[in-house]
């Protein structure tokens, strides 16, 4: 029969919704208007960095790995961007492919760390990042690098009040979407973050889906540099470490439904998890919150939404037996079957033990297996 | 399997070897001070600034102008500008960016400014404040900046940037809706603001300080440097004027960089210690100043002469210790500037372009009236406060409310 | 002999590490062989190892602890705030400390084994929200160190010994806790923690109330930083940026000394050697004169690779015996990958290999036949 399926990606976006409603109150009671181009504009911008990093996180993480690499790519990558660019917009397409080139490559090396040398996910990125850490205090003193006015446009122009790095990441999102629901790799990538002892005797390549995970994060997190390069006018070797993105871009994983075990999950979900993070931001902003209650609330808006649909199912698999189960009414015919049963075994019984005593442990098996299947 | 294990790990170690090799022979990259190397080739430091420390040296020297039991109104070398454009009655609204509250020098100025506030709210020259805290991040910064020029309906802005090159764009876009732009603290590449206020600079914390710890110590002698973080440009000058001193003068200095955290620190003195003997500490900021001291007591060795900075733990530390010190100061009393500027120029008066304060590092003839005065606050409290002539004063900062 | 092969072994490879490490370091200095300074040296890693024992229990049972960090400042905060200069004070204020700590490890233990949210997400929610809670409480600045009666447990211990002339109590606290911890892996909640880890579905089948033993871990591990909090109190004084980021620390030492994110197996003295590893290898960076700025890469690529190798050597010893594998692709390895991506909890029934499925029914494996 059918129920209506309530998954967690609408939960999220419940949640989001009831966010906003509350935050709109809240901030009528200081006496602006929640809707107003200014803030929608301060939201959706809080909202394209993280999003980027929290796309690519997504991919990552339904492959059962972590990525907490991503803020030193992010300021590499903006640093790339900077440096090759020097105000000069005819260096625009070579710097922009030159960063996310070389963020493949960090992707590529991360993908290649989990996968063949079977590092944890978390370790290898962790270790990694630190690598990119030494690379950034080696060779960079600061701010460096000029973005030209060109480019900088990317940052802060907008349609009305949406900007257009935010249309850049929902269109990036739709792209992602249709590469998980629709291609093989993205099939691949579920499968093989659901199980990948499952997916590799099924005949999936368990390699390949997710060092393209990896490589696809570590991309993403080249374009919010890019974003980010875009709106500070320069490259900064501190500008991911400011945003605390790694943390923050799992949390909104997690918070969008996808489990941290893989296998399931959703970019839509993620959105509306970075969206909620995004608000609840502003609203304490613009209610000039305490910096330090800032982050408490931070916290417990973290827990408490993942809470509220943590307790349900996390892996909704219809019951294959018992009531609801695919058997097709077989339990009532069991049941109605069974003083027959009990009566037939006593006869046997009764046969064998005149006859003599060689099927007795049959029968016993044989009755204590009709008795346990009608009882489960 | 073996195989590609093998290949993996060499890939690997490669990886991780030409991130060693390449990084260091790469020639178009500046290394960075190496530790223990003290004289560098010409090329240098590169945040040394000939022609600023030489500004900043000539600063020092200069007696500032301005009421003298006022040193937040006090400047030096100013260059005025008209601001009669800018002049209206009533009581203005000011709009605060402020870089973030995250260490114990920014909490203790915002705590003064706010108390500085309430003054100017009673005068009815500023009807109210709105702030919006970036919480370090240059990206959120530039939001916050671009909220309050579409929804704060402000009469002046206030901008205490997170970065310098980053902030530009921002700062300008304020300036053009035409309001009055008052820049404090770190600044911008950019002169559009009314004012720009700040003390001195960082060559001459540097100055100070190393010309102090030179004047103690022979050629020769070891020095530690515990530098907080790499690439701030606040306390990068500080280091790159100390080292060019020290280096002139024969002196063996060493950095490190301790994230402000006391047990890192404790760990570097201790391992310098076991090396050989460490004649003194520099420090360009001065958390952690009193792990760094412990580290010598434990070890059993004498005190070193040492700069920390005005915070009351180094400042207590210094009495009870009794070693050569020196306390220079970033003059936090100048979180009280900003507001007062706002009140001159609404008024019509003069200010000056590039608002210089004073910067006077407190020495050991002084300590005892900054401890008498600050008696009772936090270890995290900052004796140059400027605020003992606000109304709270001194339980506002004791309880250290942050507002 | 033995011991020698075992320290050559994927299970001793953090011994042998750390036995390379100090050997280099004594190279280069050979002031650090006197048994003083030996002393410092455990002093100054006593906080890490005791966080890195708590972490330990967590990550046996295939959780995380990310709020370790946080804890230990805000526990380094109250401690300068309550106490102040009153000696009379200080004990209470322990206890306090004590039972603060375990109430935290009982919030974490509890949202996370009740309301089902991932350990993950939990300890990073409060992370965050202690940290803000303690910076707002205090206005971001500590009071001030407290009593130097406080102060001795972490500073202090028992001079003018023979032969190492001084034995901080931060040894003597490491000492005793890591033996509270081994006498613990060695009772019931100990291998109930490792079963956990490795299959969270058999244990509760098998009867173990799972909620209780996670959340005594997470407890375990508060506590852990709690003492830790208050041996740094007396190293390095209050500062709000005492104990950032040791819970990374302290996975990564835990995972150098073996124990496999995920769960299921470990030892807890390894995880502690594990500890020792990464401060030695900081101490050898600082002797060997490595461009400070050069250490974080140095450290990445060691991690990366000591990760590596224990985790490769491990699987090469744990072929399965049973099954011939004549085939030339054993490069896939059959046995479980279960241990080694990070997945708390619920690995499949697929555990150790495929085991030929036989004809009787009733000895299928249970959660086909209870569905979920």
């Amino acid at each position: 029969m059918k129920r209506l399926r309530i998954d967690s990606t609408v939960i999220v976006l419940a949640i989001l919704v009831l966010v906003i409603a509350i935050g709109a109150i809240l901030v009528a009671t200081v006496g602006r208007s929640f809707f107003s181009p200014g803030n929608i504009r301060d939201i959706l911008t809080g909202m394209s960095v993280l999003g980027l990093v929290a796309i690519g996180q997504t991919l990552v993480i339904l492959g059962a790995s972590l990525d907490l690499s991503v803020t030193y790519v992010m300021s590499l990558a903006s640093l790339i961007a900077a440096t090759t660019m020097n105000g000069n917009p005819a260096n625009i397409p070579w710097a922009v492919t030159l960063t996310l080139l070389v963020c493949a490559g960090i992707g590529l090396a991360n993908g290649l760390i989990v996968t063949v040398l079977k590092v944890n996910g978390f370790i290898a990125t962790l270790g990694v990042g630190l690598i990119l850490q030494g690379v950034l205090n080696t060779s960079f003193q600061g701010s460096a690098g000029s973005v030209p006015w060109a480019f900088q446009l990317i940052g802060a122009t907008g349609i009305g009040p949406v900007p257009i790095s935010t249309l850049i990441m929902i269109g990036l999102a739709v792209v992602v979407w249709w590469l998980l629901g629709r291609t093989r790799t993205g099939a691949h990538l579920f499968a093989v973050g659901g199980d990948p002892e499952v997916a590799r005797l099924s005949g999936v390549r368990t390699k390949p889906p997710l060092i393209v995970a990896h490589v696809l994060c570590s991309v993403f997190a080249g374009l919010a540099g890019l974003l980010l390069a875009s709106r500070l006018g320069v490259g900064s070797p501190t500008v991911g470490q400011q945003g605390g993105y790694a943390l923050l871009s799992i949390a909104a994983v997690v918070l969008g439904g996808t489990l941290l075990l893989g296998g399931r999950g959703s970019i839509w979900g993620t959105i509306g998890g970075v969206a909620i993070f995004a608000v609840v931001d502003n609203v304490m902003s613009v209610m000039q919150v305490n910096p330090f209650l800032k982050d408490v609330v931070r916290g417990v808006v973290i827990v408490a939404a993942v809470a509220v649909y943590s307790r349900r199912a996390i892996v909704r698999r219809r019951a294959r037996f018992g009531p609801g189960g695919t058997r097709t009414g077989g339990d009532a015919a069991a049941a109605a079957a069974a003083p027959d049963m009990v009566a037939a075994a006593v006869a046997l019984e009764a046969g064998a033990k005149d006859t003599g005593a060689n099927d007795t442990g049959a029968t016993d098996a044989a009755a204590t297996d009709a008795g346990g299947e009608v009882r489960s | 399997m073996r195989r590609s294990l093998k290949i993996a790990t060499a890939s690997v170690a490669l990886v991780g070897l030409f991130a060693l090799a390449g990084c260091t022979t790469d020639p178009g990259v500046e290394p960075p001070e190496p530790s223990g190397d003290t004289s560098e080739p010409a090329a240098g430091n590169e945040w040394f600034d000939q022609d600023l420390f030489d500004t900043q040296y000539a600063q020092r020297e200069v007696i500032p102008e301005g009421p003298e039991d006022e040193p937040y109104l006090q400047h030096i070398n100013a260059e005025f500008v008209d601001t009669s454009a800018y002049a209206s009655m009533g009581a203005k609204k000011a709009c605060f960016a402020n870089a973030s509250i995250s260490n114990p020098w920014r909490q203790t100025g915002w705590i003064t400014m706010n108390q500085q506030l309430k003054v100017l709210q009673d005068e009815g020259v500023i009807s109210s404040m709105e702030t919006r805290d970036a919480q370090d991040s240059d990206d959120t910064q530039i939001a916050d900046i671009d909220y309050f020029i579409a929804e704060g309906d402000c009469d002046v802005f206030i901008i205490s940037p997170n970065s310098t090159a980053a902030m530009t764009p921002a700062v300008e876009r304020a300036c053009d809706t035409g309001k009055p732009v008052i820049v404090f603290d770190r600044g911008v590449n950019t002169d559009c603001p009314v004012t720009f206020i700040h003390p001195i600079g960082g060559f001459a914390w540097g100055i100070d300080t190393a010309e102090f710890l030179i004047d103690n110590l022979e050629a020769g002698d070891k020095v530690v440097a515990l530098r907080i973080l790499p690439g701030v440009d606040v306390l990068e000058h500080r280091w790159a004027a100390a080292e060019k001193l020290f280096d002139e003068a024969g002196i063996d200095a060493v950095d490190y960089f301790t994230g402000a955290d006391p047990a890192e620190i404790k760990s570097i003195i201790t391992d310098e210690l076991a090396k050989g003997d460490v004649k003194g500490i520099w420090m360009d900021a001065g958390d952690g100043a009193v792990a760094a001291l412990e580290a010598f007591e434990d070890a059993g060795v004498d005190y070193p002469v040492m700069t920390g900075e005005d915070e009351m733990s180094f400042l207590r530390k210094w009495k009870d210790a009794g070693f050569v010190g020196l306390a220079p100061v970033y003059s936090n009393f100048q979180w009280r500037t900003p507001l007062l500027a706002a009140k001159m120029i609404f008024a019509g008066e003069q200010v000056p372009s590039e608002w210089v304060l004073p910067q006077n590092p407190i020495n050991a003839e002084e300590l005892d009236r900054y401890l008498s005065e600050n008696e009772g606050m936090p270890d995290g409290h900052y004796a140059k406060f400027g605020g003992e002539n606000l109304p709270g004063y001194p339980e506002v900062w004791q309880q250290r409310l942050i507002p | 002999m033995r011991f020698l092969r075992t320290l050559v072994s994927p299970r001793g490879a953090v011994f042998l590490l750390l036995v390379i490490l100090l050997a280099a370091i004594t190279i280069l200095n050979p002031n650090f062989a006197d048994p003083g300074q030996l002393m410092r040296f455990i002093q100054r890693v006593a906080p890490i190892a005791i966080v890195a024992i708590g972490q330990y229990f967590v990550i046996v049972a295939g959780e995380f602890d990310l709020s370790q960090g946080s804890l230990i400042t805000a526990q380094v905060i109250i401690a300068g705030n309550l106490v102040g200069q009153d000696d009379s004070r200080t004990i209470p204020v322990l206890l306090l400390m004590l039972v603060f700590g375990a109430a935290i490890g009982l919030v974490n233990g509890l949202i996370t084994t009740l309301l089902k949210v991932p350990s993950f997400i939990v300890t990073l929610g409060m992370m965050l929200a202690l940290l803000g809670a303690v910076m707002w409480w205090t206005g971001g600045a500590a009071t001030g160190n407290p009593a130097d009666s406080f102060r001795q447990i972490g500073r202090g211990g028992i001079r003018d010994l023979p032969l190492i002339d001084f034995l901080p109590w931060s040894v003597l606290i490491l000492a005793a806790w890591l033996a509270i911890g081994i006498w613990i892996t060695k009772r019931p909640l100990g291998k109930v923690l490792i079963a956990v880890g490795d299959n969270a579905r058999a244990v509760r089948y098998a009867g173990a109330r799972d909620w209780w033993v996670l959340t005594r871990a997470f407890m375990i591990s508060s506590l852990s930083a709690t003492i830790a909090g208050v041996l740094l109190v007396g190293y390095a004084g209050v500062h709000p940026s005492v104990g950032r980021g040791y819970e990374f620390i302290a996975i990564t030492a835990v995972v150098l000394g073996g124990v496999v994110l995920g769960g299921g197996r470990g030892w807890i003295v390894a995880a502690v050697a594990g500890a020792f590893v990464l401060e030695a290898l900081f101490l050898l960076l600082n002797i060997a004169g490595v461009p400070s700025s050069l250490r974080d890469a140095v450290q990445g690529v060691i991690i990366i690779a000591a990760v590596a190798y224990s985790g490769v050597a491990f699987r090469a010893r744990r072929r399965p015996r049973a099954a011939p594998h004549a085939s030339p692709d054993s490069g896939k390895e059959p046995d479980d990958p279960a241990g080694e991506s990070a997945r708390p909890s619920a690995s499949p029934a697929l555990v150790g290999g495929v085991t030929p499925a036989g004809p009787a029914t009733t000895t299928a494996r249970p959660d086909q036949i209870r569905g979920d």
